[in-house]
């Protein structure tokens, strides 16, 4: 029996939505406050969901002992207190949370072994959350 | 098709500890969680279920029922219990939060006439959940 384990990180970050493919006026159509050049930030809460199955002798499918630091180490770390527009992953890409989801998937995806990311969930505010599954279905 | 989910909370405590092991070697595994004199979490269960709403009720489920299977099968058993000691599955059975999905799931299965169970999802903490699809 698949369990799908979820734990939860927060990280402050600021970001700028711009892109140098619009104008300034249509990047402030588009993105209104968001396109403030100084920048705003956030108290993200970033949602790591992991399955796989239940180690029979530990009950567990991830220690949180090698979650905690993988997750800490390879985003946490990274994006905590940080200007993600000045980041590399974000030169060409637009900062949004649907985009630093994908960037977090991916720089996860590979990190896991025996055990499959399931989605990576962002709640930028507690109005906006968003979800990242790769390719596969996101179950309910 | 409607996915409809109730909670239910209890707080109970545990430990993890694996006989066969030096006290070292549980130390290393499960931490602070391999202290024998156990500790405590306030535990929340989701339980979602799935069906077809009747045309006449507009239910998807009963859920007085749905509360109290809920009731019978997971809070009087585990509510104030400590759950290698006192609930029967964890004699044998480590008491993480992702066992503890799967025997909820064990328990309501069969036992919410009407909908198909679908998930059981319990909340070890706010920052740590594990979800049961069957």
């Amino acid at each position: 029996m698949n369990i799908h384990l979820t734990r939860r990180y927060r990280f402050p970050a600021s970001h700028r939505l711009h892109t140098p493919a619009m104008s300034e006026e249509m990047n402030c159509a588009t993105f209104g406050k968001c396109n403030n050049p100084h920048g705003h930030g956030h108290n993200y809460a970033l949602e790591i969901t992991v399955s796989g199955p239940v180690d029979p002798v530990t009950g567990m499918v991830i220690n949180l002992g090698e979650l905690d630091p993988l997750v800490n180490e390879t985003i946490v770390a990274r994006y905590d207190h940080a200007d993600l527009n000045s980041l590399p992953e974000f030169k060409d890409v637009v900062p949004t949370t649907e985009n630093l989801c994908k960037e977090i998937h991916k720089r996860l995806s590979q990190k896991f072994n025996g055990i499959k990311l399931e989605r990576v969930r962002i709640e930028e505010t507690r109005k906006n959350s968003f979800v990242y599954a790769g390719e596969g279905m996101i179950t309910i | 098709m409607i996915y409809l989910t109730r909670r239910a909370d209890f707080s109970a405590s545990h430990y993890y500890h694996n006989p066969k092991w030096t006290p070292e070697e549980n130390s290393r595994v499960f931490g602070k969680c391999a202290n024998l004199n156990g500790h405590g979490h306030n535990y929340s269960v989701e339980v979602t279920v799935t069906g077809e709403v009747d045309p006449v009720t507009g239910f998807v489920v009963d859920l007085k029922q749905l509360k109290d299977v809920l009731d019978q099968e997971v809070v009087a058993p585990m509510d104030h219990r400590h759950l290698n000691k006192e609930v029967p599955e964890f004699a044998t059975l480590m008491p993480t939060t992702e066992n503890l999905a799967t025997v909820i799931w064990k328990r309501l299965e069969g036992k919410v006439a009407g909908a198909k169970l679908h998930r059981v999802r319990v909340y070890e903490a706010e920052d740590l959940f594990a979800d049961c699809l069957g």
